[in-house]
């Protein structure tokens, strides 16, 4: 009898790190740095959902600050379960958002990540708080507990949600609460709104929105270059740098490196023979415990709903208000469940996906598209098998690592069988 | 090696180890089941040497190994390493040819598990990160209630009536139990409700609308489990010979395949 083999090691599943994440390091220490200038005035800060209207904010002069960033940093840092009992402990049911309970939790024991990251103090006080609730109503009560405890504004837009093909009255319903916005924002920002400016930020967000999709586009090619693993990593300039020029000269540079894998045939997953699609929040606390089980199996998450949520392709520089009321109406989370459906099909499609595994996040019912059927729908319609699979964004109570081992093995075994 | 001519399966479970030998046509000529306890490569090596034993022969006899289950990377003498859904299904299929269902109660893991009429596992789904429904609970509530399963089963079977056990958590559901006690209801009656609460967590988590094949320990300890799917179940209920070992016989199948490990890049 001879041994099997060893299970491969992470340098003979991957090519290697993405080169350019070093800049990445940089730009976001850069900007995380910006909020405690070591000279001159400090910046009005204004505290924003990721796709809240951070482009507004900009233009206005705030500097922006992502509190879903931070969620997602206390994941993958795996520190969200040591501090989420605090806001627990306040009344934050740990059935609700494990963002908003590890990031009131962090905040509450005076902790942070961002200070080893970045070398800064905390996390910066906001003077004024702006969510949009295009993606869940969690982040409304999540911005109203630090409205309370700075006392400062907090503002609302309310999206018309549950979307199916947006309506021109949907838009104007919310091009108009922005506006609205902007003249309550001047007040705290002590100037109107140069609109001449807006429309450079607007600009500046549809070019980060045109790479993005370029880069996570490359996951088109057989093999894919990268991993939605390395996505996680690669969205943060989309997300927390939108609307600036370091976002744009981000991309431009990773895209090159991309280009090059491409041409070299490189594979992110080293003979890559399953591509899946990855549906639903990441796991952020085992971003490498999935990249290198699946990775180890020759399976690779070419695509994802998640990195896509940060393709904007509505921006509109002639017509800022309304291309932004367009574009963060319409993301995917905020959709009907019949538009979700095409939509994911069409992804199926064009990633040529062989398999599709839902992450059933426990605390995060809004980007779990595996509770009312939706899965089965998709498989009946296309041939592509799913695998529904349980976890949490943050919350790793609610994950068994060797039920998902398990889960992922079947899986990627039942794919190979049929190809 | 030229003697080797059988091969073997070692199922590393969450509540048992299980290993099987067979011959080179799939006859189970060795089988051995332990406890799991605390070492994994302990009770690996002890059920392989049991089921050695049965079988009249030496670890020199025997060509290849499979290992699954939840220790499957713990069991240092096995030449092939599988995932035990896909283990269950080719155990399955060894017996009951044609499309069909398992219906896998575990230790720790319920899984269904569709097979296709040409042996290939199609679909699969696991239970949700929750004891309830698995094997575990049937344990907790034994020893809660300090009733051997064996009684318990016994005493579900000859039930007249059913006391519903209606908690989604093991823990809450024991609580229940003494609850329905206090209040004098009949106890036969609560332990079928107690087998009834596994098989309704099961019905719950897909579809079965073809032949279902009952396996795993909780089955073939738990004998009113099978009275009561044929119960509940609009198809056929198939029970194949020893249901706790069909994941050994699975791995034990792959060893003589000579497929390859999933994990590895042999």
């Amino acid at each position: 009898m001879t041994k099997a083999a060893k299970t491969r090691t992470s340098e003979e599943i991957s090519v290697g790190e993405i080169r350019a994440t070093n800049e990445l390091k940089r730009i976001l220490k850069d900007a995380f740095q910006g909020f405690f200038p070591k000279e001159g005035p400090a910046p009005k800060v204004a505290w924003c959902t990721s796709v809240g209207p951070a482009e507004l904010l900009i233009a206005m002069g705030f500097k922006v600050y992502y509190p879903e960033n931070h969620g997602a940093l206390l994941g993958a840092t795996r520190l969200a379960n040591e501090y989420m009992g605090a806001a627990n402990a306040l009344g934050y049911s740990p059935d609700i958002c494990s963002y908003l309970t590890a990031d009131v939790g962090a905040f509450l024991q005076h902790q942070t990540p961002l200070t080893k990251a970045y070398g800064i103090p905390g996390v910066p006080k906001p003077d004024v708080l702006v969510y949009n609730t295009n993606q869940c109503r969690e982040v409304q009560d999540w911005f109203m507990f630090y409205a309370r405890h700075f006392k400062v504004p907090a503002f609302g837009v309310i999206s018309p949600n549950m979307v199916n093909e947006l309506e021109p009255s949907q838009i104007d319903y919310c091009a108009a609460q922005l506006k609205d916005l902007s003249f309550a924002l001047g007040k705290i920002a002590g100037a109107t709104l140069d609109h001449d400016r807006l429309a450079e930020v607007v600009e500046l967000s549809r070019q980060t929105s045109v790479l993005w999709g370029e880069f996570l586009d490359f996951g088109r090619h057989k093999p894919a270059p990268m991993t939605f693993f390395d996505g996680c990593i690669q969205m943060a300039p989309a997300v927390v740098l939108r609307g600036t020029k370091p976002a744009v000269d981000y991309y431009r540079l990773l895209n090159d490196e991309l280009r090059a894998h491409v041409a070299r045939n490189d594979a992110a997953v080293k003979g890559e023979t399953v591509r899946l699609y990855w549906e639903g929040m990441p796991l952020w606390g085992k971003l490498r415990y999935f990249s290198e089980t699946l990775g180890g199996m020759g399976a690779n998450a070419v695509a994802s709903t998640y990195c896509n949520s940060w393709v904007f392709d509505d921006f509109d520089a002639k017509d800022p208000f309304r291309s932004m009321a367009r574009a963060y109406t319409e993301i995917f989370i905020n959709r009907s469940e019949a538009k979700k459906e095409e939509l994911m099909k069409a992804m199926l499609e064009r990633f040529e996906i062989d398999g599709v595994i839902y992450h059933d996040a426990k605390t995060c019912p809004h980007n779990s598209n595996s509770r009312f059927g939706m899965p089965q729908r998709l498989s009946a319609a296309t041939g592509i098998p799913h695998l529904v699979m349980n976890g949490d964004l943050c919350d790793l109570r609610c994950f068994s690592e060797e039920q998902t081992t398990t889960s992922l093995e079947a899986f990627v075994e039942q794919l190979k069988e049929r190809n | 090696m030229a003697d080797a001519t059988h091969f073997a399966g070692i199922d590393l479970g969450s509540a048992f180890t299980k290993a099987v030998v067979i011959t080179g046509d799939g006859e189970v000529v060795g089988r051995h089941v332990e406890r799991t306890g605390i070492s994994f490569e302990t009770n690996a090596d002890k059920v392989f040497d049991g089921a050695l034993n049965e079988a009249g022969l030496t670890r020199a006899q025997v060509k290849a190994v499979g290992a699954t289950g939840v220790g499957r990377r713990n069991c240092a003498f096995a030449t092939v390493v599988k995932p035990e859904i896909g283990c269950f299904a080719k155990g399955v299929f060894f017996h009951q040819r044609g499309l069909c269902v398992v219906i896998d109660i575990g230790g720790q893991d319920n899984k269904i598990i569709r097979v296709t009429a040409q042996g290939q596992q199609d679909f699969f789904k696991m239970n949700r990160k929750c004891a309830a429904g698995t094997g575990a609970f049937l344990e907790e509530i034994s020893f809660k209630l300090a009733v051997p399963q064996p009684e318990m089963n016994a005493r579900a079977s000859r039930a007249t009536k059913v006391v519903s056990i209606g908690s989604y958590c093991t823990v809450f559901s024991a609580t229940e139990i003494i609850h329905h006690i206090r209040e004098g209801h009949d106890v036969d009656a609560i332990f079928r409700g107690v087998y009834e609460s596994v098989v309704k967590r099961v019905l719950e988590m897909a579809p079965i609308t073809d032949t279902a094949v009952l396996a795993g320990g909780a089955i073939a300890t738990n004998p009113v489990l099978v009275d009561l799917f044929r119960e509940k179940l609009k198809v056929p209920v198939v029970v194949p010979p020893s249901p706790q070992t069909l994941g050994a016989l699975g791995a034990a199948l792959y060893a003589r395949d000579g497929a390859a490990s999933d994990d590895t890049d042999a």
